[in-house]
């Protein structure tokens, strides 16, 4: 019965997110730019597809090593190092630098110093503070606000005209990503997927803690690693394609856990996916068709994320 | 059997746990006591490869514990430590599926099932089988876990402080459990346990430690003696025979003073 209801929210997801699709792609189609207008259309689906599905499994993963509802990756400072980097290229190398206006470099560099970064923190602060979770996220957010400090540093120096140019560079946006990248991030994150998937029954032992995890015969620690390492990797590929979108993964694993009521991941994973994908058309059709691109998506996620951010930490705090 | 020979566990420069040998005899339940960060907790969690060790072997019928694949030693070993709260929503039932996942690696077959409806029987969990975890009492948890490693049928069970939040009549439920487990199936028990009367009344032998060494190991007879636990306790403590069981009495001092009271207003009546 209750796995009948699961079943039946997943097929429901699913269908609202065919429909948001199709929604988008048909609302005010002009027949006359029809072929200008369809295939941009769909590179903003499949774009929107690949980083929600991205952010929403590596989120889940996260928060079930973490076990905790309201750190994400993006929290522990992942977002602002892409800030970092990106502010780098600008106060170095100038707003002409091919750096940041060649999307091909700019991506492969963020992917590389934004994987480098992650595997850092997680890995090699994993062994130094001997597995111990809290230690390892207070340096995830110290590294963040360090981070932080330093682009607001760099921005401060930086010429206003140029400054405005990197402040479109750091709003994730889904209106121009290059195809050839979209291939290699859709590529990356099946692989990841099909990693994931071959051995999720492990995510559910993972989120009864370490010692219960052992006793069941998982390997945590090498299992943990490796999960790290693809959640490196998945937020990495999605921030370098379409820049930050802080609350999105918070706001959508949120939302799968009070609809699910589930421990299992099969329910969370593709769920918090869907949601996901909804969440990112809806915003999308917020920002072209109700303010005709005169602000960013992410600005809208993490509006309506940051709110229900607060909401959480209220809620916490009176229980 | 198990033999421990000589483990040590430092942290930084202090050694919690300093060379302890011990063997633990099969088909009994052997009770791990001491005062407060004896390193009971410790012991017990580098037996079962929970914590990993600065020196010393855990041997399991002769061979190395950690050179085993871990999911082999899963069949055999099962621990459940203390403070198990969770947060996840996860029904009593599916908790005790878990103890199926060294077998069926989460996809149950009717064997499993027919075993966790085994153990929801053997703890008496039927009416909360579909209740979950985080809305049941104390003791109802605490038998939904031990269920769990029932299900995962191993022949050694590691259970750390498993009567620690539980009344006495809880207590008592879940100690004649594992009597009944080691009598009818054979099962080797062996528990961090606080209450030393509870140890002297359930258990077969007694390892006490103190300062992260052994201090005395045998069987009960041998262990609960009054020089013995006053020397490992540090206060005195008083030991009675009541209905064939040794029964330590340490709730006063002044133990002696009020059986005299007693005495006089006895006499005054």
């Amino acid at each position: 019965m209750l796995k009948d209801y699961k079943n039946k929210l997943l097929l429901g997801l699913a269908i609202a997110a065919l429909l948001v699709t199709g929604f988008y792609m048909l609302y005010q189609i002009d027949m006359d730019i029809f072929f200008y207008q369809a295939p941009s259309r769909i590179r903003r689906i499949l774009a929107i597809i690949i980083v929600g599905v991205a952010i929403a499994v590596s989120t889940v993963i996260f928060q079930t090593i973490v076990k905790n509802r309201i750190l994400t990756p993006s929290i522990m400072g992942l977002d602002s190092v892409y800030v970092f980097i990106q502010t780098t290229i600008v106060f170095l190398a100038g707003v002409g630098s091919p750096l940041l206006l060649n999307s091909h470099l700019n991506y492969f560099l963020s992917l590389t110093l934004l994987t480098l970064f992650t595997l850092f923190v997680f890995r090699y602060l994993f062994r130094l503070t001997r597995n111990n979770i809290f230690i390892l996220l207070l340096i995830g957010i110290i590294l963040g606000t360090f981070f932080g400090n330093l682009s607001t540093f760099m921005q401060q120096l930086i010429s206003p005209d140029d400054f405005l140019v990197l402040q479109n560079a750091l709003f994730a946006s889904f209106n121009a990503v290059n195809e050839n990248l979209m291939v290699l991030t859709a590529v990356i994150l099946v692989i990841m997927l099909i990693i994931v998937f071959m051995d999720f029954h492990s995510l559910d032992v993972l989120a009864l803690g370490r010692d219960a995890a052992i006793n069941l015969g998982v390997n945590y620690d090498r299992k943990v690693s490796q999960l790290l390492v693809i959640i490196a990797i998945l937020v990495s590929v999605s921030t370098a394609l379409v820049g930050p979108i802080m609350f999105l993964g918070l706001l959508v694993v949120n939302i799968a856990h009070e609809l699910f009521k589930t421990y299992k991941h099969v329910y969370l994973l593709i769920g918090t996916s869907l949601i996901s994908i909804i969440a990112l058309i809806i915003g999308q059709m917020i920002v072209q068709f109700v303010f005709q691109n005169s602000v960013e998506i992410s600005v809208i996620i993490n509006l309506v994320g940051g709110v229900y951010f607060i909401y959480l930490m209220l809620r916490r705090g009176r229980k | 059997m198990i033999s421990v020979k000589g483990i040590t566990k430092l942290y930084g420069d202090k050694k919690v746990v300093d060379d302890v040998s011990l063997s633990i005899a099969k088909g009994k339940i052997t009770s791990l006591i001491g005062p407060n960060g004896a390193g009971k907790s410790t012991v017990l969690s580098m037996i079962t490869r929970l914590l990993d060790n600065d020196s010393g072997d855990v041997l399991l019928e002769g061979e190395n514990i950690f050179t085993q694949p871990n999911s082999e030693l899963a069949k055999k070993i099962s621990t459940l430590k203390q403070s198990n709260h969770l947060e996840l929503k996860i029904t009593v039932r599916e908790l005790i599926a878990f103890g199926r996942y060294p077998y069926s690696k989460g996809r149950l077959t009717e064997t499993d099932n027919a075993l966790i409806d085994e153990a929801i029987r053997y703890m008496e969990l039927g009416e909360f089988e579909d209740r979950f975890i985080d809305e049941l009492s104390g003791g109802q948890r605490q038998r939904a876990y031990i269920a769990m490693t029932i299900a995962q049928d191993t022949e050694y069970i590691f259970l750390d402080e498993p009567l620690n939040n539980l009344d006495m009549k809880h207590s008592v439920q879940i100690m004649q459990i594992l009597r009944r487990l080691v009598r009818e199936r054979n099962k080797t028990i062996i528990i961090v346990i606080h209450d030393i009367n509870f140890a002297s009344c359930y258990s077969d032998n007694i390892v006490a430690l103190k300062d992260g060494e052994v201090a005395v190991s045998g069987t009960k007879n041998e262990v609960i003696k009054k020089e013995i636990l006053e020397d490992i306790y540090e206060m005195d403590i008083n030991i009675e025979c009541i209905m064939g069981h040794q029964i330590c009495i340490y709730f006063d001092e002044h133990a002696d003073a009020t059986v005299d009271d007693f005495v006089k207003e006895q006499a005054q009546i």
